[in-house]
């Protein structure tokens, strides 16, 4: 089994970037909080999905609408038209992670393929297979926290198909299971499909240095020529026993092309880009970069390299300029 | 209203942690949740030390609950987890949805870690067993009454109102990264922090409390302010999670809180120093978690 290049569209433009440079499916979500991107001007609105699915399924790509936050009582009503609105565009599976969402789905649109979104915190096998013998998911994105032997004991406990993160910004938290965000801004993944949302974010040039401010909470203070990134709450530097450093993560990516003989070997299905934020130049050079290596690893395990090209190119669009195996390699940890 | 004591988050010396259950024996509570959450690596008391101190909070009236652990990754964890499922004396307390597929067809609760944010999710947690169910902490007493609008029949509904926010989980342990040490050998050094380590701004203003895996607040989320409007939703149960201080003693004030005996802003203020930080009670409000919106404390 081939392992499938799953690349972010967060437009159309970035959707046809994807296609047209090898990705084998493109994940998409609606225009609203019903997924965990849900940033201005971002994402597709109907008409604009009915053409992305046009474009893909004309050249044997795949689409994949997230829809992985957790509808509230109030407001269920817009996940339930969401799914009916992924089903009759003809998406080719659904990223939920909210349980009830997935009862519904798989009620009343039994055809229609469900994945479990790596907001679905499944983290192991009895997890992920309570979630297919209700439902029958089909595939599950797992969080980024398992180094690859854990990943390896857990594909071997279940037929579902597992996609795995490969590269993009770092959760280093368990997705779905954090809420540092709306501890500080009122808004998170879970309830409003944003971390430390754009609105709550500001900068200030001080005697001190330039300063970035979540909801007024000071995230870090960059001297003169240090490099500025997103302010993401986890990736600030405070100070813990009157030391300051990057108390929980660096501001870096993930970066694991290294391991895609390894991916295969162990019966990973797919690989997972992050980034709908992100411009469609960035999906182009990531998808032709990931394209190339998961075609050689596929041809020649054996004789797999990583080239020092690709690895340029992938350091030149990574967050912090600065690439990690993450929770992969188990001395991360 | 029912007052529940949760598990202790945090990782402390077994004779501590023996002598603290010795007090909550005779403490004003009715629930107590017992078992490791956090860390697997943490091994000071072993299943049938919890077990023998379940037995003896029965025996002193309590109602025991034993709740695994939220983040669930390797084998044993998941055979730690089969033997508590399996325990056959005590209730559980799924946090996990890897928890609930083995609890399925028994009589379990939904643990604050499991994401249950509307009613068909807990209708279907009902079906599965579900007698009790903890809201997510970053809940608020509007999306609170929505859901509970729908709720199955016979379901109860406990919030966590008492302690510092569990605001994540991680793969990395921010304790051991704070000593340099390696997580696979991180010579325990949570053992030295009862309530935390304190994570503060450069500014100065304390902001989280790292925890091993789990990030806190470092505020105290503290609703107890808020027992009435709790009663009137139809909240059945409130959780004061465990410091390694005078737990006891806000124990009895929510006691003193539950039977009418006390104001919410008496007893906000009686509390306040037995807090390690301020409060906070934005989340029940609709507000950022860090904010204190209520009567303040």
């Amino acid at each position: 089994m081939s392992l499938e290049l799953v690349c972010p569209a967060g437009s159309l433009p970035a959707l046809k970037a994807a296609v047209d440079n090898g990705a084998d499916c493109v994940y998409i979500g609606f225009r609203d909080n019903t997924n965990a991107r849900a940033f201005a001007g971002l994402n597709f609105d109907l008409p604009g999905t009915s053409e992305a699915v046009r474009y893909a399924h004309a050249r044997g790509k795949k689409v994949f609408l997230a829809l992985n936050t957790y509808p509230q009582a109030a407001n269920w009503h817009l996940w339930q038209e969401a799914v009916g609105n992924a089903a009759e565009a003809g998406v080719d599976a659904v990223i939920l992670a909210d349980a009830g969402l997935m009862r519904y789905a798989s009620r009343t649109y039994p055809e229609l393929r469900l994945h479990l979104s790596v907001q679905g915190s499944a983290t192991n096998y009895e997890a992920i297979n309570f979630y297919h013998e209700h439902f029958g998911i089909r595939r599950a994105v797992l969080p980024r926290v398992l180094s690859l032997p854990q990943v390896e004991q857990l594909v071997q406990h279940t037929q579902v198909e597992i996609e795995l993160f490969g590269f993009g910004g770092l959760c280093v938290m368990v997705e779905g299971r954090c809420v540092l965000s709306s501890y500080i801004t009122g808004e998170s993944p879970n309830t409003a499909g944003v971390c430390s949302p754009a609105k709550a974010v500001r900068w200030q040039q001080t005697p001190q240095g330039l300063e970035s401010r979540l909801n007024g909470v000071l995230l870090d203070r960059y001297a003169d020529g240090e490099n500025a990134g997103y302010p993401t709450l986890c990736k600030g530097r405070f100070d813990v026993n009157d030391e300051t450093y990057y108390a929980i993560e660096e501001p870096v990516s993930l970066n694991t092309l290294e391991l895609v003989p390894e991916m295969i070997r162990i019966g990973i299905s797919a690989v997972k880009i992050e980034g709908r934020q992100r411009s469609p130049v960035y999906v182009e050079q990531v998808t032709k970069v990931w394209r190339s290596a998961i075609d050689t690893a596929t041809k020649n395990a054996g004789s797999y390299a990583v080239e020092p090209a690709w690895m340029n190119q992938l350091n030149k669009l990574a967050e912090g300029q600065h690439h990690t195996l993450g929770a992969y390699h188990r001395p991360w940890k | 209203m029912k007052l529940a004591l949760g598990p202790v988050l945090y990782y402390w010396q077994r004779d501590a942690l023996f002598e603290f259950y010795e007090r909550i024996a005779a403490a004003p509570v009715d629930i107590v949740y017992l078992g490791e959450t956090v860390c697997s690596k943490r091994h000071n008391f072993r299943l049938e030390d919890w077990l023998e101190v379940a037995k003896k909070l029965a025996t002193a009236g309590k109602q025991v609950v034993l709740s695994t652990q939220a983040l669930i990754e390797s084998e044993s964890d998941l055979k730690t987890l089969r033997r508590l499922a399996e325990n056959g004396s005590y209730t559980v307390e799924a946090n996990d949805m890897g928890a609930v597929r083995l609890l399925s067809g028994k009589q379990f609760v939904a643990g604050p870690h499991i994401n249950t944010y509307n009613p068909q999710t807990l209708a279907l947690l009902a079906e599965l067993g579900a007698q009790r169910w903890v809201i997510p902490v970053e809940m608020s007493s509007r999306m609170l009454a929505d859901l509970l609008a729908g709720k199955p029949p016979g379901m109860e509904t406990e919030v966590f109102a008492y302690g510092r926010l569990p605001l994540a989980f991680s793969a990395r342990c921010f304790t051991a990264r704070h000593y340099n040490l390696p997580k696979d050998d991180c010579h325990f050094r949570c053992l030295d922090h009862a309530c935390g380590l304190t994570l503060k701004t450069r500014e100065g203003q304390p902001f989280l409390a790292l925890n091993g895996i789990q990030t806190q607040s470092s505020k105290v989320y503290n609703l107890v302010a808020e027992l009435e409007g709790m009663q009137l939703l139809g909240v059945g149960v409130v959780r004061v999670s465990p410091q390694p201080f005078h737990t006891e003693k806000i124990l009895a004030l929510f006691r003193q809180r539950l039977d009418d005996n006390l104001s919410g802003s008496e007893a906000g203020q009686l509390m306040a120093r037995f807090m390690p930080d301020e409060a906070c009670d934005g989340y029940w409000h609709g507000r950022p978690g860090i904010e204190q919106a209520g009567i303040s404390i």
